[in-house]
């Protein structure tokens, strides 16, 4: 070992406990050879039913076909997660293959050299995939990670209420959405269920006008010129403001978490509120933590997100994300070879069959098999453009202050006028 | 050294006396010194740990808390106290601080003394009081996670029965008021903590001899007299050591406020210690985050000295001052 990283393993000993340094241990020198004897450390977040056992399958079927290949699999809950690989990489030891969203965490991960340039390894079959999947982990040009999972965030809405209330049609434009919220108060429902504690849910409904008012180049402008107070991102917040003081959230949503037996999924899949603004996960999501465990089933619908009269972006650019899997530094010779396994066209179509990852191959589009996702993958098919939740795309400070900022103005203690400024002081301060 | 005479409570309780170690301290410098090998060959291994897990991280965290850094790598841009300024200038940080005093203030006036009356009920002949104590005690044999999802489910807004009660009070969704929460959180941190205040108590309150509650009586005090002017100076001791640990423990308060509101709604139940986390593990910036950790190392450690200094002098002036003298 070099000096340089003796001294990182170190500071990872003193300040992040001794862990890093047995992750370290393992991690070196098993590169090289792909017929060598090696291991594989993979984390990923796929920690319940469906996809847990799916994935273990597939690390099965890799070792069996090669017998020098060893795959330890840690799978880890979403927030552990991040936890763990902060530290994992803060001590430079990051796991041979694990989750990223691609965006700006992962380039700072790549700033640091953590991460592997895979372009020249996966240029042969990297064609299979969406190229908007791929557009997050591709950084100046080269492929940091892959991904096996995309699709975009929308309105699900429950259609019992929307009938109830006379809603025949779902709202195509913000004015409309607002009438229907209108509509669903008058006749007794909660029009929107909303996780105030996590606050990401929150991001959605501002990124989401701020692309439909400024379009997908406001966002990037801001980004490049580190840049949220123009009057676009104020009227983003200014509409947002205009849903929040019709109060349509179920009752304590400031407290309610998105997972939680009395969080906003559940709320959804208990029938509790008429809709919510959320991703492709949402009816996987709503009916395990509903009490039947059945979520609301075929009453479940799904609508983009509307237009704003006058607003520079269209309507059919999608924001979302997905899952994908970066390759740490040290990663062993077949660690690629092994997330291209993963991301051929049976092993995608097994995933998507559990109706817990919508595809990025494309050939395997038609291993989608719940109505819902098939809506999700072809509104995302169609789509003009698109862009990645904002708290991945920017750099962490920056995403997890629009998350703060959208919280206060949620709660009605900042204008939409403070929250650009406060933003645009941390992007500034990068 | 003596056990007080009047007590019978050993007052050393900061720091052991190691007097008794050097036995040969008057028959020559040879064994003098031969003496300090052995003190320093038993000392080693625990001196070598605590420097590696407690002093050398101090040490990291003050060096990084002197840089803008993200985390990766090596930290290269040095930014002197900016850190500090800044923390200090912040809203959040401001706020966080406020909360701390209030929570302080009202474990001071609530919280210990609602457990000193319980342990003085409990000192009393009672029916079935050995299981009185022990569920008061019970609480703070939770984990603080365990704690705090306990009472997301009794105060969950929609199904929770807690939430029902309160809601018969006029106030619903406490943890999901800015106004409510920080007093919903030191409901729980009460819920958690009176039993160990209690048993304290409890335990001092058996030391004193009984002679001297009899004698008062005999002379004709009231039984508020006794507790007055008897039980309480005599109870100063372990007062003293349960508000040193109530003030210590408000000032790292993190797990509970994390799994319980993770700060929230909008930073009104946040600490320090929510805040560090906050921008060391979620906005990636190390170097602030280590500042913040310094500011609250600062202050354990001011009030800790202060505190042991001038509030507890009496209860460790054995300790302190004859150290080393025979």
């Amino acid at each position: 070992m070099t000096a340089h990283i003796s001294r990182r393993s170190l500071l990872g000993l003193a300040g992040m406990g001794t862990g890093a340094l047995l992750l370290g241990a393992c991690g070196g020198g098993e590169s090289g050879d792909p017929d060598g004897p090696q291991t594989i450390n993979w984390w990923h977040i796929q920690n319940t039913e469906p996809m847990l056992p799916v994935w273990a399958e597939m690390a099965k079927e890799y070792e069996t076909a090669h017998n020098n290949v060893k795959v330890e699999i840690q799978p880890l809950e979403n927030e552990a997660f991040k936890a763990k690989l902060t530290t994992a990489t803060q001590a430079g030891s990051p796991p041979d293959l694990f989750q990223s969203w691609g965006g700006g965490v992962l380039q700072q991960q790549v700033d640091a050299g953590l991460v592997k340039d895979i372009t020249k390894d996966v240029e042969p079959w990297v064609g299979e995939l969406l190229p908007a999947a791929l557009q997050p982990y591709t950084l100046d040009g080269k492929i940091y990670g892959i991904p096996f999972d995309i699709g975009m965030i929308g309105f699900w809405y429950n259609k019992d209420h929307f009938d109830k209330a006379g809603i025949t049609s779902p709202p195509a434009t913000w004015a409309a959405l607002l009438d229907a919220v209108g509509k669903l108060k008058a006749a007794g429902t909660v029009p929107v269920a909303l996780a105030g504690k996590d606050k990401w849910p929150g991001h959605y409904y501002w990124a989401y006008l701020a692309m439909r008012i400024g379009g997908l180049e406001a966002l990037k402008q801001a980004a490049e010129q580190k840049n949220f107070d123009t009057p676009d991102f104020v009227a983003a917040g200014e509409r947002f403001k205009e849903l929040i003081d019709l109060k349509p959230f179920q009752r304590g949503f400031l407290g309610a978490e998105y997972g939680s037996p009395d969080g906003q999924a559940a709320t959804m899949g208990n029938g509790g509120a008429a809709m919510e603004l959320m991703g492709q996960w949402a009816p996987a999501v709503q009916a395990s933590s509903s009490t039947s465990k059945k979520g609301i089933g075929d009453r479940l619908g799904f609508f983009t997100f509307p237009a704003v009269d006058g607003g520079k972006g269209v309507g059919t650019d999608a924001f979302g994300g997905g899952n994908g899997f970066a390759v740490g530094r040290n990663a062993p010779a077949s660690t690629v070879d092994f997330l291209r396994m993963l991301l051929e066209v049976g092993n995608q179509r097994r995933s998507a069959a559990t109706g817990a990852v919508l595809p990025t191959n494309k050939a395997a589009a038609d291993g989608i098999k719940d109505p819902n996702n098939q809506v999700v993958a072809a509104s995302l098919a169609s789509a003009t453009g698109f862009q990645l939740y904002l708290d991945q795309a920017y750099p962490p400070a920056v995403g997890q202050q629009i998350n703060d900022s959208v919280a206060e103005l949620v709660a009605g203690t900042k204008r939409p006028d403070q929250i650009v400024k406060d933003i645009t002081t941390v992007a500034k301060s990068q | 050294m003596s056990p007080s005479p009047v007590t019978g409570l050993r007052r050393d309780v900061a720091v052991p006396d190691l007097a008794p170690a050097v036995p040969a301290a008057h028959s020559g410098r040879r064994d003098r010194s031969r003496g300090l090998v052995t003190i320093a060959l038993f000392l080693a291994p625990a001196l070598v740990l605590f420097l590696l897990l407690v002093i050398t991280p101090i040490l990291v965290a003050a060096y990084a808390s002197m840089y803008k850094w993200n985390g990766f790598g090596l930290p290269e841009d040095y930014v002197g106290l900016d850190n500090f300024t800044r923390a200090f200038s912040d809203p959040v940080f401001q706020g966080d601080l406020w909360r701390a005093g209030i929570l302080i203030v009202l474990s001071l006036v609530i919280q210990l003394p609602a457990s000193l009356g319980l342990a003085m009920l409990l000192n009393q002949p009672l029916r079935g009081r050995s299981v009185y104590r022990l569920l008061f005690f019970a609480p703070y044999v939770l984990s603080e996670v365990t704690t705090a999802v306990l009472f997301t489910l009794v105060f969950s807004p929609n199904r929770g029965l807690g939430d029902a009660l309160s809601g018969l009070l006029g106030v619903e969704a406490v943890f999901a008021d800015p106004d409510t929460v920080l007093f919903a959180l030191f409901l729980v941190i009460s819920w958690k903590y009176f039993g160990f205040h209690m048993i304290l108590y409890l335990a001092g309150r058996q030391n004193i001899p009984r002679e001297l509650t009899e004698a008062a009586t005999t002379d004709g005090a009231s039984s508020w007299q006794v507790f007055r002017h008897v039980t309480l100076p005599l109870l100063g001791p372990t007062i003293r050591i349960s508000v040193f640990l109530s003030v210590i423990g408000t000032i790292q308060l993190f797990d509970m406020v994390w799994v319980l509101t993770g700060g929230g709604p909008i930073h009104a139940s946040e600490t320090m210690a929510v805040t560090m986390f906050q921008h060391g593990f979620r906005r990636f910036e190390v170097g602030y985050a280590s500042a913040i950790s310094i500011i609250m190392f600062l202050l354990s450690l001011v009030f800790a000295l202060f505190y042991q200094r001038v509030v507890m002098r009496r209860d460790t002036e054995g300790a302190i001052t004859t150290r080393g003298v025979q």
